[in-house]
């Protein structure tokens, strides 16, 4: 069989492609278009979720740009860069996974699917790497941060009064307070995310779903792009205010 | 062709199937309603058990009937967290939105069913974190968790309390994503946007704010809960941090959320006056588009919580303009409902009563709104009693009594009986009397300057202050009557008909109580709502006298 | 019985031009009210079920009467935003010789300082005419410095200066609450403020001592802290006794070993803020820090206090 275009006889697929109707809808189209619109409707109150850190983070560093650019100067910009590419990557699996579900390609979209898993496990794995490394250079918020002396030093500097240092100290940390809950509410995002994909993918190839699954695929597949586009923005905010990397 | 059915006495319905298993794993929107109505109203008498406490201590200006300022704090704190989130936030959209919106559309149930379910149980583990709460120890930072107070002076069971609250706002969320996506894609054919009751439409636009602001709330309390576990330092000024960004955040949600709680009210009111008054109602488009419209303005007036927080005076002036905007709307609907009474054939029963009360009180609260809109009043009267009294008259006078509207208006079509009349009429007027005794001597306290939240105040207030008990005293009584009344009426036999009322509106057209699928065959809607005609009701209560005295 | 008042004392300029906006507003509720109220009545006895009414051709929209009542309100409330807008910016506009006191709020009282040197707590003396400026700050949460009477309100806030200022036309003596719920005794932060006759004033100004010293002060902290808790003979903690201890040795836990120093301002300090460095001979390390819960000022009031009981006998 070729790789291009297939018809849904000629893919040889087992038993039913009858997409279970539950009673309250009238028809397939119906039921589809409801799951999909509640998908979307879900990642508006994502969005507002984020947007209000994001705020935070925005206020922050308009009071103290310096302190974020010197905070930002100790993420780990590659691995960051890393990531990006790994997630865009997993995106890209996941899209190719709603594809051949729409094509009825069971095997592959599970093979996607697992991969797009597995991508994103990657995209964790990296993150604890580099949370280990921050929480090793006491950068972890709380009773064992520590302002690096170079920073302490560079902030003293552009601080006229006293109070004026201990306000960009904070803020020192506050970037530290965000970039971990940030990053780390995005990482529960995407934790949830790889076990419901795995879930889906295991049900698929029991051929569980009672048609290709292509709807309930879609809407995850909604759910990774969105948790994929809000890395997408963390990246720059956090990882790329000073690529110079002068102090 | 198969054998007629032999007849059941009753006929099965939505409520037949009477095994726990079938309740507790039910996917059917009425029985959802008929869940969160259980809950509620528990919750509502746990508040009000607060309310009654704290009333009593605030007879007399020194600390007498409560143990110690703690408790008062305490006390105060559980009823405004569980009056707004586990009473009025859910009680209409998650009752009466669940119950009625799918049959109101024409469709067999709301979009996700299980998600329905979902946010049933959601809301009671939120709900059994609160009572935990209230048990072993309450929170005494007010429902507002303003910081630095919250983040790290209170010493009482604040996390627990923000785990709680953002637990139970899954719960509104879920239930918003249920009504929005319902409304865009169950509506039966021929019920086009603008042949949709005014219920759907408030309903969606309450919907828009669920799940557009309350994710903000998520964000203010996870906050105030890492500050306290971790003393990172986001609100605590002497590590960088503003403890006025917490208020912003927390307004941002809290401002819309007030109308989460009075928008399902007006949708209420929207469909009992047409159907009391025998009228079409008065400006359907205006009504229907100032929903949205308050949906829209609700999130760009926060602002107006904080005019003598810190925040910058012109700041101040701008939430001040856009406050006295957000009125308007709420005008409209007012006048709307007003002129719908005109060449109408009016029946005083009691939803009708209800409904009235409610346009007066709401009005009163809506003006002082405008009141605390303008900035250099709200100067003198903010965090007094007259804000208490503020919103009292919009979450009681208004949102309160619209529920008990509903909820006598559309019990005929939940359990198939008829509530008795006249202890309905009774309580309704008990409620306004003992609700206006109560809170309008707070308005008068409030100007004198007595603050809110005190445990102990000054002795020229108490005057005031013993005529709000007085009057909470009626209300708690036009309260228990109905909770008597409504369960009694349960050993009835389900006798009330499909349409006692002679409304019209598609839940009407279909048994008392429904069955599991609300409709028997597909549905095709080819008219208006609110099609009363005023002349025909006077023809037939003529036709009714005259055959009643011949 | 019925001899309440209907509105606070007007003693400043501003509460009076408050109360006519307010008058103001009142109306217009009272207008709409009675205007909804009476439709309402008028409809519902007209239009009742069986009364004989022409009912013919129900009006069910207008475009002109919601142009109406959507203009009327617009335009109603154009005149309330900028009349007190306009009331608000006269709040936040102290006039040039304003004369200048600091304000301290912290859990549960107001501490304020007179630039000629007086402070006071809790009470607040000014001239009557004279426009005065508070600069004011909170140690802890957030506060509110409220007095009715000249319809100003301020929350007060950690790490930052608001400010609010008056100027009052009226002798005698006002409320002041705390208005931002701050805590167990929230409802007991209040005061007084006395508006004095310049003379009065002057006269105040210049007398010392006639407020309570630095040791009673300390005294009233040594209680509201709790420290008395414990330090004044509890039945359940052993805790050491301080009268006749300022100014003695002190024997010191050291190891095994116990050393003695001077019980001096330096160790009545470090024994509130850091109990556990220097534990007395015979006593468990329970003490909890008071680090950030007391202000230098307070901690110089205690000392000054336990500093007062060096005369007296030690108790066991």
């Amino acid at each position: 069989m070729s790789s291009s275009s297939i018809t849904l006889e000629e893919a040889a697929v087992p038993a039913r492609t009858e997409t279970l109707l539950s009673h309250h809808f009238d028809d397939v189209e119906q039921q589809s278009n409801a799951s999909i619109l509640g998908m979307w409707f879900f990642l508006a109150t994502e969005v507002m979720f984020f947007s209000g850190l994001i705020t935070a983070y925005t206020i922050y560093r308009a009071l103290s740009p310096e302190a974020f650019r010197l905070g930002s100067l100790h993420m780990h910009v590659w691995l960051g860069f890393f990531n990006t590419l790994v997630l865009l990557t997993s995106s890209l699996t996941m899209a190719l996974a709603v594809r051949s579900s729409q094509l009825g390609r069971r095997d592959r979209t599970v093979w996607y699917m697992v991969a797009t898993a597995v991508l994103g496990a990657g995209f964790l794995g990296v993150k604890a790497i580099e949370y280990s490394m921050e929480i090793e250079h006491n950068l972890f918020p709380g009773v064992n941060f520590q302002v690096p002396a170079e920073d302490a030093a560079a902030l003293a500097e552009i601080s006229a009064t006293p109070e004026e240092l201990q306000q960009n100290l904070g803020h020192f940390q506050i970037m530290f307070v965000l970039y971990f809950f940030i990053t780390g509410v995005h990482a529960f995002h995407m934790i949830i995310g790889i076990v419901i994909v795995l879930i889906m993918a295991a049900l698929m190839k029991r051929n569980w779903f009672s048609g290709n699954g292509t709807t309930q695929i879609e809407a995850m597949g909604l759910y990774w792009h969105f948790v994929d586009i809000v890395w997408v923005f963390l990246y720059p905010l956090l990882y790329l205010i000073d690529l110079s990397g002068g102090h | 062709m198969s054998a007629p059915a032999i007849p059941s006495d009753p006929p099965a319905d939505y409520l037949t199937d009477h095994t726990v298993k079938s309740w507790l794993l039910t996917g059917d929107h009425k029985r959802i309603g008929v869940l969160f109505l259980i809950s509620v109203t528990i919750f509502f008498f746990v508040g009000g058990a607060a309310a009654t406490l704290l009333r009593l201590e605030l007879m007399t200006p020194k600390g007498d009937v409560l143990a110690s300022a703690d408790a008062f704090n305490r006390l105060f704190t559980m009823h405004g967290v569980v009056m707004i989130f586990f009473f009025l936030i859910p009680s209409i959209p998650a009752v009466l939105g669940n119950f009625l919106l799918p049959i109101m559309i024409g469709a067999r149930d709301m979009a996700f069913p299980r998600l329905n379910l979902l946010s049933w149980y959601i809301y009671l583990i939120g709900g059994l974190l609160g009572i935990w709460i209230l048990i072993f120890g309450g929170v005494d930072t007010g429902w507002t968790f303003y910081t630095p107070f919250s983040s790290m002076y209170s010493n009482t069971m604040v996390v627990t309390a923000a785990v709680s609250v953002f637990i139970v706002g899954f719960s509104s969320i879920l239930t918003g994503l249920n009504i929005i996506v319902t409304t865009h894609t169950l509506r039966a054919p021929g019920m086009t946007w603008f042949r949709l009751p005014l219920f759907v439409w408030s309903h969606y636009a309450t919907a828009l704010i669920m799940v557009l602001g309350t994710p903000v709330l998520a964000i203010s309390v996870v906050l105030v809960g890492l500050e306290r576990i971790f003393r990172v330092g986001v609100f605590d000024p002497a590590l960088g941090g503003d403890p006025i960004l917490f208020q912003h955040l927390f307004w941002f949600y809290s401002h819309p959320a007030v109308y989460i709680m009075v928008l399902p009210a007006f949708a209420v009111v929207s469909e009992i006056i047409p159907c009391f008054a025998r009228r079409p109602i008065f400006g359907y488009r205006f009504i229907a588009f100032s929903s949205i419209a308050i949906a829209i303005f609700s999130f760009l007036v926060w602002g107006h919580h904080m005019f003598v927080s810190g925040q910058s005076m012109y700041v101040g002036a701008i939430f001040s303009v856009l406050s006295f905007l957000v009125a308007i709307p709420s005008g409209i609907k007012v006048f709307n409902w007003t002129a719908t009474l005109y060449k109408g054939s009016i029946r005083f029963d009691t939803p009708m009563l209800y409904a009235l009360g409610f346009i007066g009180l709401f009005t009163i609260g809506g003006l002082t709104g405008l009141m605390l809109a303008s900035l250099a009043i709200d100067v003198h009267v903010h965090d007094t009693y007259f804000i208490v009294a503020h919103f009292h008259y919009i979450m009681v006078g208004g949102s309160v009594m619209a529920f008990l509207g509903a909820l006598h208006f559309w019990w005929p079509k939940i359990t198939g009986r008829m509530y008795p009349e006249f202890w309905g009429k009774l309580s309704a007027l008990l409620v306004f009397a003992g609700f206006n005794v109560t809170f309008l001597p707070q308005f008068l306290l409030g100007w004198l300057g007595m603050p809110r939240r005190y445990f102990e105040y000054r002795p020229e207030f108490q005057v005031l202050n013993v005529m709000s008990t007085a009057g909470a005293s009626i209300l708690a009584m036009g309260f228990l009557l109905p909770l008597v009344y409504f369960l009694l009426s349960l050993r009835q036999p389900r006798n009330a008909g499909s349409n006692p009322w002679g409304a019209t509106g598609l839940e009407w057209q279909i048994e008392s109580p429904p069955t599991s699928h609300n409709f028997h065959g597909p549905v095709l809607v080819t008219c208006e709502p609110y099609m009363y005609s005023p002349e025909e009701a006077e023809r037939e209560y003529a036709h009714e006298q005259l055959v009643h005295h011949s | 019985m019925w001899d309440f008042p209907l509105f606070p004392e007007q003693a400043t300029a501003n509460a009076q031009k408050l109360d006519a906006l307010m008058l103001f507003e009142v109306g217009i509720l009272v207008f709409f009210t009675t205007l909804i109220f009476t439709l309402i009545l008028v409809f519902c006895l007209r239009f009742r079920r069986g009364s004989k009414v022409d009912r013919s051709n129900a009006p069910t929209h207008s475009q002109a009467l919601e142009v109406i009542w959507i203009a009327i309100p617009a335009i109603l409330s154009a005149v309330m935003f900028i009349w007190s807008m306009q009331l608000f910016y006269e709040l936040y506009d102290p006039p040039a010789d304003a004369a200048e006191i600091s304000v301290v709020g912290k859990q549960w009282m107001w501490y304020l300082q007179h630039p000629q040197g007086r402070s006071e707590t809790n009470e607040l003396h000014v001239p009557l005419g004279q426009a005065v400026k508070l600069n004011m700050t909170s140690q802890d949460v957030i506060h509110s410095f409220f007095i009715p009477a000249f319809r100003i309100k301020q929350d007060v806030l950690p790490g930052r200066y608001t400010s609010l200022w008056f100027q009052p036309t009226k002798v005698g003596k006002f409320d002041l609450f705390c208005a931002e719920y701050c805590g167990t005794n929230h409802s007991i932060m209040i005061g007084t403020v006395h508006v004095m006759e310049p003379a009065d004033y002057e006269a105040w100004l210049a007398a010392k001592g006639v407020g309570p010293s630095q040791a009673e002060e300390g005294e009233r902290l040594f209680v509201q802290h709790h420290c008395a808790g414990c330090h004044r003979g509890s039945q359940t903690v052993h805790a050491p006794r301080l009268e006749g201890v300022y100014g003695k040795p002190v024997p010191i836990q050291d190891g095994e070993n116990i050393r003695f120093i001077q019980a001096d301002d330096r160790y009545i300090r470090d024994s509130i803020l850091e109990p556990r460095s220097e534990v007395v001979a015979g006593y468990e390390p329970l003490m909890p820090s008071y680090k950030d819960q007391i202000s230098e000022q307070d901690l110089l009031k205690i000392i000054a206090y336990i500093k007062s009981l060096a005369n007296q006998e030690p108790i066991q």
